[in-house]
């Protein structure tokens, strides 16, 4: 235990000390949350109102259900044109053939970028409600004409909900509890993966591995720094988000935190074990498109029942996939550590695995 | 056998198809210290980890204080200077030292002597309170004899402790192996600089993965009617050459 607190009391001083690390670990999340924030939440902070000068309805009534936006339909561009030279309306969407031709206000670059917005999701929604209507349309003539007998599972989905489907909520909105699981698990991740590699490169490792100390001791000790690292950095990322982003947060605040310090031991557990699959710092950052980015794919932001049967088997042993649940459920439906227990249970076998893993894998350095 | 600090008996030890160490035969008295010679890449630093199992012997045995190696708890009696100066470079000194101490499990009511002891041995006294990531290569090397000397071990292990160190400081080192060596420690040191093979109590030739020749550098210099080591050294591996022809 002593040399635990020891080993945990160096890594941590290591880490202090290394201040690029330390901007990289808590500023890089706060400003990719507010670039975030600035290009996917336009359309929920302002209050548009766009004249449509010949656009069909449906595309319309779309428009208009998107949150902040408010459409008025003009007789034609002229006096479309007045009203927006008045200030009255923001833009201008006009519908000429298959094209769309928008004017904007641009006093205020916001609604701009909402009204782009608005528009662009609508069309896509539509035509997606089209395409479905095709398919539907197809699929009512397929069994006719092939004799094929089409089971309801076989039916091509199409779900709204991917784009803006929920007029309520956001994309970013619903990025937010995953992307700080992902937060969380990229910087421990890499940064205690390039710790131990450090270690292992320098010969400390050899070195601290000539003394009586447990190979136990070495893992434990390095959990416990990056648990307390893991806890100082969501608890930035969330109050910033809850605070300086304004978004709402359901549930308990601490329910996150305790998921994503669960979260930030797998990620440190994983970036050891993989470290000793690493001779230098940059083979350690070659497996980030292996390892990381895809695991943002099956984290929850793309749902995973829109995808293949044998594409979603392997987001079941992604643990971001878990901590996303989880989160989600906690962030966005207020739901308990109880509800969510399921996949934290999960994230916590991951956890004893990957340190077993390590513990065992050290012995590669150290026969006892 | 039992009145040995280390012994190791026909020790194989192989990477890949390489055979680095052949039937290493090696016995250290208590009270001595031995120097382990060999040129670079013969196999000394590889004696050492299989000593200390860090790497595992394709077959043989070693023992240390009469226990069997690998064993964890015996580390804490052995003091375990590395060829490279493996140091924490964003902690000071003093942190390193601390942190070793701690490792080693040095009663934490003696670790502030024990460092403060230490590091007057090596002349890092004053030095201590800097980042090592600003220390010159000679204090590098000094503060690892340090922490090797951490923790009062009865067997002190240095692989080659003076590569890279200044004239002044290497006579100081040595200086200071032989006064551990007269409070009764026993030292393995390594080295590939012969002319430091004439300071050592005895001296050992590693010669193509077997143990060729051991014994008081003055006896050697009798039996092989040479007056320095290196002559010795290269009239043994010479040998070992035509040996090996011939079979
Ligand atoms: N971990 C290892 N993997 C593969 N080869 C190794 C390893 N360690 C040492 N060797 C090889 O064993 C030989 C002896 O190395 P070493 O014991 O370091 O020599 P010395 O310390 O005498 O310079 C060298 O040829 C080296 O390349
Ligand atoms: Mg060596």
């Amino acid at each position: 235990m002593r040399r635990t607190l020891a080993i945990s009391k160096r890594v941590t001083l290591e880490l202090i000390r290394d201040k690029r690390t330390l901007m990289l670990m808590f500023l890089a999340p706060i400003l990719i949350l507010i670039l975030m924030k600035l290009v996917f939440s336009a359309n929920t902070t302002v209050d548009v109102k766009i004249a449509t000068v010949n656009v069909s309805d449906s595309l319309v009534q779309q428009i208009d259900k998107m949150k902040g936006i408010k459409t008025v339909d003009y007789g034609s561009k002229e006096s479309a044109r007045s009203s927006l030279n008045k200030e009255n309306v923001d833009g201008i969407i006009q519908t000429k053939g298959n094209d769309f031709y928008v004017t904007y206000a641009n006093t205020d670059p916001s609604k701009t970028a909402a009204t782009k917005a608005a528009l662009n999701s609508s069309i896509l929604v539509n035509n997606l409600s089209d395409l479905k209507k095709a398919l539907t349309k197809i699929q009512k003539q397929m069994p006719n004409n092939l004799g094929i007998n089409y089971s309801s599972n076989a039916k091509p989905k199409i779900h709204n909900d991917y784009i803006y489907g929920n007029s309520k909520t956001n994309f970013f909105d619903k990025m937010l509890p995953i992307l700080m699981g992902f937060f969380v698990f990229f910087f421990v991740f890499l940064i205690s993966g390039m710790a131990l590699l450090n270690e292992r490169t320098s010969g400390t490792l050899g070195r601290l591995l000539a003394t009586p100390v447990r190979r136990g001791e070495i893992v434990f000790g390095y959990m416990l720094s990056y648990g307390f690292v893991a806890i100082f950095q969501t608890l930035l990322i969330v109050l910033f988000t809850v605070y300086g982003l304004g978004v709402e947060v359901v549930g308990n605040i601490f329910n996150i935190v305790i998921v994503n310090v669960v979260l930030a031991f797998v990620a440190l557990a994983f970036g050891i074990l993989m470290s000793t699959f690493a001779k230098t710092e940059f083979q350690m950052m070659q497996f980030i498109p292996l390892i990381v980015i895809p695991q943002i794919f099956f984290s929850g932001i793309i749902p995973l029942d829109t995808m293949a049967h044998w594409v979603q088997v392997i987001a079941y042993v992604l643990p971001l996939k878990y901590s996303g649940e989880a989160t989600t459920g906690i962030v966005m439906n207020g739901q308990s550590l109880l509800t969510v227990i399921n996949p934290i249970l999960i994230l916590l076998l991951f956890l004893v695995v990957l340190t077993g893993l390590n513990i065992w894998g050290l012995k590669r350095y150290r026969k006892v | 056998m039992t009145t040995s600090v280390v012994s190791m008996n026909n020790v194989i030890k192989k990477f890949g198809d390489q055979v680095v160490l052949n039937g290493f035969d090696f016995e250290i008295k208590p009270g001595v210290i031995v120097g382990l010679i060999g040129p670079s890449g013969s196999g000394k630093s590889t004696v050492i980890h299989v000593l200390l199992g860090m790497e595992k012997a394709q077959s043989g045995e070693a023992f240390v204080f009469g226990n069997s190696m690998p064993n964890r708890r015996l580390l804490g009696r052995i003091g375990y200077m590395a060829q490279t100066d493996a140091l924490y470079e964003r902690l000071t000194g003093r942190e390193n030292l601390q942190f070793f101490a701690e490792m080693k499990g040095i009663e934490p009511s003696l670790i502030k002597k024990q460092i403060d002891h230490v590091s007057q041995v090596v002349d890092l006294a004053s030095d201590l309170d800097k980042r090592t990531s600003g220390y010159s290569g000679g204090m590098k090397r000094r503060l690892s004899l340090a922490i090797s000397l951490l923790g009062d071990g009865d067997l002190l292990i240095l692989d080659e402790p003076t590569v890279g160190v200044d004239p002044a400081l290497r006579r100081s080192i040595w200086k200071e192996l032989h006064r551990l060596r007269d409070n009764g420690k026993t030292i393995l040191v390594t080295t590939h600089v012969m002319d430091e093979a004439e300071l050592v109590d005895d001296v050992a030739m590693l010669i193509a993965g077997k143990l060729q020749e051991y014994g008081q550098p003055a006896r050697l210099k009798e039996k092989y009617h040479e007056d320095t080591i290196e002559n010795i050294f290269l009239k043994v591996e010479s040998q070992n050459e035509t040996n090996v022809s011939h079979i």
